[in-house]
């Protein structure tokens, strides 16, 4: 039987469990509204270690660690960890597994990665391909200012359409069975490019890709807004969030009461002055935490998990060519 | 009085920069370059040491007085050393900033260490 | 939205315009020439220090851009700079002390690749192009000079 259903979904026909969830955030994130969601709060970026880099990696070392431990699991019982990041190469999710012993897949979605990890990590599981698989991803403010814009010790004003990087890492189990929140289906996004070569705008670059998203997913599944609780977008910001809005509105497609956005959840826009929210693989991958937690409280039913990415590049977008978006999206229901 | 003047000036050329920066999305490494050019270009017109006389400090301080100083130099040079002076006389008039430059970033680089924003 | 819909993206850039809230461009340029003008100030005020001990014009400036390169520089190692550079905008990225900080901020970021590939090589990334510019506008500069006047 076809597991395929529409154009870009798939809905699992085995039952594909989220056994357990970690987060382990950095010292901005931990002052945040979602403080108390967090498993580990570093209050010191650099986190014991001398580069940002290495500090990435250790981030993202410690939330597969404490997800593996969370599930009573140890990593010989993770048949495959799936993991990316910001860094060129993926290097914090390699480093980090370098120091385990299990078979590796490196995934680069840009600040998609988590829903990319999930959405594979589910295929796997429901393939038969294995009976745990480790979903990871990473991101580092400093790491990622150093590659894609300036020194940090740059004297320079952000744009009010800027996000921030989230410091920190998220990570998941996935297993065949247990009583713990499913993921019953996925829609897999295509690369959108929205003409934006500003790249201090990653919103406007990413919103058109989630508006195809959430549009195919709706047909695909034969759904629409009144079937989920929530529905997360990655880190579209303030920005991005206002044009999903209007673009979706354009279609006839009103999600205003249950869209939630990572990005704007995970900071507070007038203390920690973030502009236009957060972004970084580790914005959704930490949110996620927290809707994990209202899933096993029963709060939630049934949610989306949108992670979104911008595959920005400093070379292209110096070259002057446009930032291209990607979504990966993840349906979670309590089972 | 010559404090006045340099206020006014020297903050009104970075008002400037600051319009550039806001409306045109330039970033600061442009802007840094569009004003040493700029500067130079006016000081090869002679029109900028006029600035300089009027507002001391509040000409020369901004990067548009560091292009300034470029071309004042260059001038300088052909006067003494004929068409030669055109290639060494910029650098050199300029040599004082950009080694004093140098010098202090490879020191703070060797004594402190990256920090985040 | 189509890829090969591009074309018709000028309504798209439009919405994200409207979406997208512009820097406070008033308060910013109120910013900026408080602290550009006061930055000039301290220059004045050395630049008088070392008129009273009777040095030429020339050296005199040199001094005073030296000490303002050197204290942007000490600033920056020590984080404010860019702190002081997120409040007062261009009032700290025009001045020769933005230069300063736009040649120290590298050096120290990428110190961790090495001496000499990282330090050496990165050091001029933000400064470099205002260098050669400014070097290529004097020698214009120059060759006019040289015939026309």
């Amino acid at each position: 039987m076809a597991k395929k259903t529409g154009m870009r979904s798939v809905r699992f026909e085995k039952s594909v469990c989220i056994k357990s969830v970690s987060s382990v955030a950095g010292t901005k994130e931990s002052e945040g509204p979602l403080k108390d969601c967090f498993d580990i709060s570093v209050n010191d970026n650099l986190y014991g270690e001398d580069s940002w880099e290495k500090a990435e990696a250790k981030f993202a070392g410690r939330a597969m660690e404490e997800a593996v431990r969370k599930g009573a699991l140890t990593f010989g019982d993770i048949d495959y960890i799936l993991a990316g990041d910001l860094q060129n190469q993926t290097t914090a999710s390699c480093y980090a597994a370098a120091k385990l012993d299990n078979s590796f897949f490196g995934l680069y979605g840009a600040c998609s990665t988590f829903g990319e990890g999930l959405s594979l990590g589910a295929a796997l599981i429901d393939g038969g391909w294995g009976k745990n698989v480790l979903c990871e991803a990473s991101s580092h403010f400093c790491a990622a200012e150093k590659q894609f814009r300036f020194p940090l010790e740059l004297g320079n004003q952000r744009p009010q359409t800027s996000t921030w990087t989230v410091t920190g890492s998220g990570a998941a189990v996935l297993c065949g069975e247990g009583n713990y929140p499913r993921i019953t289906g996925i829609t897999t996004g295509r690369i959108v490019d929205a003409g934006i070569t500003d790249a201090n705008n990653m919103g406007a670059a990413m919103a058109p890709a989630a508006a195809d998203i959430i549009l195919n997913h709706f047909r695909d599944f034969s759904s629409g807004p009144q079937d989920y609780d929530r529905i997360f977008t990655g880190d579209l910001g303030y920005v991005g969030r206002e044009i999903l809005l209007k673009l979706l509105s354009e279609k006839g497609c009103h999600i205003e009461e249950i869209h939630r956005d990572c990005g704007i959840l995970i900071y507070d826009r007038d203390k920690q002055d973030t502009h236009s929210g957060g972004s970084g693989c580790a914005c959704s991958a930490l949110v996620f935490s927290a809707i994990y937690k209202k899933l096993i409280e029963g709060e939630y039913k049934k949610v989306l998990l949108i992670p979104t990415g911008a595959l920005m590049s400093p070379v292209s977008v110096q070259q002057g060519e446009s930032i291209m978006g990607i979504c990966h999206l993840v349906m979670i229901e309590k089972r | 009085m010559d404090y006045i003047k340099a206020f006014v000036v020297g903050g009104g050329i970075c008002v400037l920069g600051q319009i550039l920066i806001d409306k045109t999305k330039l970033t600061s490494a442009r802007i840094l370059v569009l004003f040493v050019v700029l500067g130079c270009l006016l000081g090869g017109l002679g029109w900028y040491d006029k600035l300089v006389d009027f507002a001391g400090a509040g000409a020369t301080v901004p990067l548009p007085g560091f292009g300034n100083l470029l071309a004042k130099g260059v001038k300088a040079e052909v006067d003494r050393y004929g068409f030669s002076g055109a290639l060494t006389g910029g650098l050199k008039s300029a040599s004082g900033g950009i080694t004093a430059a140098i010098v202090f970033a490879f020191l703070a680089a060797v004594i402190f260490k990256p920090k985040e924003k | 939205m189509n890829n090969k819909e591009n074309k018709n993206n000028k309504e798209y850039q439009k919405l994200v315009k409207e979406a997208s809230p512009d820097s406070p461009i008033f308060k910013n340029c109120l910013k900026a020439f408080f602290s550009g003008g006061l930055i000039c100030c301290i220059g004045q005020f050395l630049m008088n220090i070392f008129s009273t001990y009777g040095l030429v014009a020339d050296s005199r400036n040199m001094l005073v851009s030296v000490i303002l390169i050197g204290l942007a520089s000490l600033l920056t190692g020590l984080g404010w700079y860019s702190k002081i550079g997120k409040f007062c905008g261009a009032g700290s990225v025009v001045p020769i002390t933005g230069f300063s900080n736009s040649v120290t901020a590298p050096a120290i970021e990428y110190k961790k690749e090495g001496f000499v590939l990282g330090l050496g090589a990165k050091i001029f990334t933000v400064a470099g192009p205002v260098i050669l510019y400014g070097t290529l506008a004097s020698i214009v500069v120059g060759i006019i000079y040289y015939f026309v006047g």
